[in-house]
């Protein structure tokens, strides 16, 4: 088996598999109970949470543990708008951004807040200058991913960070679920304020994730209940998640360190590969994440080419997983300025730390294959 | 020493048969169910077969199940995204005094959002008073949430008599049966419960799951925005393998809800028989009658719960004094408050014990005994 959906989402890696099962095991207690079973839960979710502190250069404090990507992005971009309305009711968001950013926002427009969808250039990235002219005296809020999951083009998160600076009473939140472990964003001193991390994209658990809320920054929670999470996020904390989630952050940063330039050349062979197939277009920036190549086979239905490829034991997918309004167009690449032919027709290959240049080499000839049996069938 | 764990209501040991079920999700399944490849569509059979067997162990349809990040979560989308979806029928709301947070200061919400919340009173064998629920029920109701078993009290709530009620007006009903699930046979048809929520880690499951039964004909918005999961009510990509745990965990109990009910209400009565004995002052709080096998709670005249707790604790035994998530702090029972006025000493002297997997015979006795001389100690009478 081949498995190139890693953006899509990752295998669980044994020692974080090894931790989920003790925790559940050993420390079952709710940390909010005041006897030992919970006092102890509750030292090892304030333990995961200062690792998780460590690894990432901040405080302890300033971490909710949520149920994922999704839960972190809404948190993030409602609380605010609904924590700081009263100071401005303006947004600033991208085009390109995942659906749990672009839904969240659009759930806020229907509540009279106006938002400001930039556009990308060619290359999928946000122009520094747009965001600037996007900024007025009404605006809480610019949320820009780090790393976009169907192309890959990574933004200018630092130029936006140091922007947002200058405005002191703008928020800003980063989305960094398929850059954390990848890309480096260090947070301090960024003008980030806000920033999600999400488990199952780690080699974690699917359910858990991660948001990063800078000191002093108010959020208005989207759960109300027991104010657990510093009041942040109400609920019975997933504790066994929470040190699994940590587990994964601590050894994808191990990979981080150790594994980046192998991926870079690995993904650099596919790259060269693909564009000497007939037929394939190759969607991804020059400038990208390590592990994500975006193409089109134009003529070819993405679903088609995916099963075939199936058959052969070897996994990769269209756009995003969850968004589809209309079922083949991705929104991201239209966005980019593709023509339909080519936003209609596209595959994502993502790689982890642990894909081998055989692996590739095995993919693009059988893509290849599967691109010339389909096109004799289709006559 | 091993501590004795009286405290299942906070929340319950993962079953080992759950962890097992779980492990080959995550080793062979870990594909997103939203993915249309092999990997994908596997992961999206296992959630289908999750929903099919919980929609079927409260008589439901699959499609009304959406699955959460727990009991909280589910209680903020039957209270908030039920109340903001219906507001063009009304804006008035019914709860009771006695719910536990998660609906409560989602009500508070509501009320600083244009909606008006009655708390209905509570008697004091631990029950809602529904008399007052049809006198404060008007045109303007579109929403009644009663919990099905009280997680402090364990009592039992007349659940069918206000479906009963609610039959033929136009609110919306729902039940917060976190505390039920598993030990009363729930049938949403029978009871006539439009939204019913539950929570995984209270059954053995693991933490961070929960449903929300939701049905079919009920409008709700979303609180979250993003992918397709979950018929958009919930989107997010699914905790997979946690959703496996949480089948497990219903298919366990109902394979033996029975003995276990007879277990824990033998657990319970040799207890009482036990501080009976050993000649401690106390009294139950709600109609023991009326209570779920593995809950009771108990006031000890003359004691206050902090130093009950502390001593408790020290001596290996873990119990609380009602909701564990009021973070830390031992406050007065909102519940005992509701039940007794909120000047009773019972709200300050009580103490929920609550029975399950990590008990046998030989630690409830064992508990009982140190409890009693404990109580006999700290008593001021
Ligand atoms: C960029 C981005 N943000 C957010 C999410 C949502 O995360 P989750 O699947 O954990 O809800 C995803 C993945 O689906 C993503 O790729
Ligand atoms: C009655 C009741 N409702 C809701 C909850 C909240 O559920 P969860 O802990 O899964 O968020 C609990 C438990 O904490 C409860 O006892």
């Amino acid at each position: 088996m081949i498995y190139l959906d890693n953006s899509a989402t990752t295998k669980p890696l044994p020692e974080v598999l090894e931790s989920f099962r003790q925790v559940s095991e050993k420390y079952y207690g709710n940390p909010s109970s005041i006897h030992r079973f919970g006092a102890d839960a509750e030292r090892l979710l304030l333990k995961a949470k200062q690792q998780a502190a460590q690894l990432m250069d901040v405080k302890a404090e300033e971490l909710v543990f949520t149920s994922g990507g999704t839960e972190g992005n809404n948190l993030a971009v409602k609380g605010i708008a609904f924590a700081h309305q009263n100071r401005g009711r303006h947004i600033i968001t991208s085009q390109i951004e995942h659906p749990s950013v672009i839904e969240a926002c659009k759930s806020l427009e229907k509540l009279g807040f106006q938002v400001t969808y930039l556009p990308v250039n060619s290359d999928g990235v946000v122009e520094i200058n747009d965001v600037k002219e996007a900024i007025n005296d009404q605006t809480i809020l610019i949320s820009i991913m780090h790393v976009n999951n169907e192309i890959g083009s990574v933004q200018p998160i630092l130029e936006i960070g140091a922007i947002a600076k200058l405005y002191p009473k703008l928020f800003f939140h980063v989305d960094d679920v398929q850059g954390f472990g990848k890309v480096k964003l260090p947070l301090i001193n960024s003008g980030i304020d806000l920033c999600t991390i999400s488990g199952h994209k780690i080699h974690g658990l699917k359910g858990t994730g991660l948001l990063y809320i800078k000191r002093n920054t108010t959020i208005f929670p989207l759960f109300h209940g027991g104010a657990q999470e510093g009041d942040f996020r109400s609920g019975t904390e997933n504790v066994a998640g929470a040190v699994s989630l940590v587990k994964a952050m601590r050894l994808i940063i191990e990979k981080q360190r150790t594994q980046l330039d192998d991926m870079k050349t690995t993904t650099q062979l596919l790259r060269n590969c693909l564009e000497q197939i007939e037929g394939v277009v190759v969607n991804t920036p020059r400038q990208h994440s390590p592990n994500i190549i975006n193409i089109s086979v134009p003529g070819y239905k993405p679903e088609v080419v995916i099963h075939a490829l199936s058959e052969k034991d070897i996994y990769i997918s269209t756009k995003s997983a969850c968004s589809s309004k209309k079922p083949d167009e991705s929104a991201v690449l239209s966005a980019c300025g593709f023509n339909k032919k080519i936003s209609e027709s596209a595959l994502r290959i993502s790689l982890d730390y642990d894909n081998t240049e055989d692996e590739v080499f095995t993919f693009c000839h059988s893509l290849s294959e599967v691109l010339q049996q389909l096109s004799e069938v289709m006559g | 020493m091993n501590p004795i764990y009286l405290d299942h209501a906070a929340t319950t040991p993962i079953h080992p048969e759950v962890i097992q079920a779980m492990v080959p999700v995550f080793e062979e399944v870990y594909g997103n169910p939203s993915s249309v490849h092999h990997f994908g569509r596997k992961a999206r059979q296992i959630i289908d077969e999750a929903r099919r067997v919980i929609a079927l162990s409260i008589n439901a349809n699959d499609k009304e199940i959406t699955f959460t990040s727990g009991g909280t979560e589910a209680d903020n989308i039957a209270l908030i995204g039920t109340a903001l979806a219906n507001k063009s029928k009304g804006n008035h709301i019914i709860t009771t005094k006695m719910e536990h947070h998660a609906t409560l200061h989602a009500a508070e919400y509501l009320e600083k959002h244009g909606f008006s919340v009655s708390y209905l009173d509570v008697m004091e064998n631990g029950q809602v008073d529904i008399s007052q629920l049809v006198t404060v029920l008007t045109d303007e109701t579109i929403l009644v949430s009663i919990m099905t078993v009280n997680n402090e009290t364990g009592v039992i709530q007349p659940i069918r008599e206000i479906g009963e009620i609610l039959k033929d007006h136009q609110a919306y009903f729902h039940t917060d049966a976190v505390q039920a699930y598993g030990m009363l046979e729930l049938d949403v048809e029978a009871l006539g419960v439009d939204l019913l929520t539950a929570s995984s880690h209270k059954i053995n499951g693991p933490k961070g799951v929960g449903f929300l039964f939701i049905k079919n004909s009920v409008k709700v918005e979303s609180l979250q925005y993003g992918g397709q999961q979950e018929r958009k009510r919930r989107p997010g990509t699914e905790n997979v393998a946690g959703i496996r745990g949480f089948q497990a965990a219903v298919e366990l109990v109902a394979n033996d809800r029975e003995q276990r009910l007879t277990l824990y209400q033998e657990y319970k009565t040799f207890f009482l028989q036990i501080l009976e004995k050993e000649d401690v002052e106390f009294s139950i709080n709600g109609d023991i009658k009326n209570t779920v096998a593995s809950i009771i709670n108990i006031s000890f005249p003359g004691t206050n719960v902090e130093a009950l707790l502390t001593n408790f604790d020290l001596s290996g035994i873990a119990a609380s004094s009602g909701s564990a998530c009021t973070a830390g702090s031992v406050e007065p029972s909102h519940v005992l408050s509701a039940m007794y006025g909120s000047s009773n000493q019972t709200t300050v002297n009580s103490i929920r014990f609550s029975f399950g997997l990590a008990n046998t015979k030989e630690n409830i006795e064992e508990a009982a005994k140190k409890v009693a001389t404990i109580v006999k100690r700290l008593a001021i009478n």
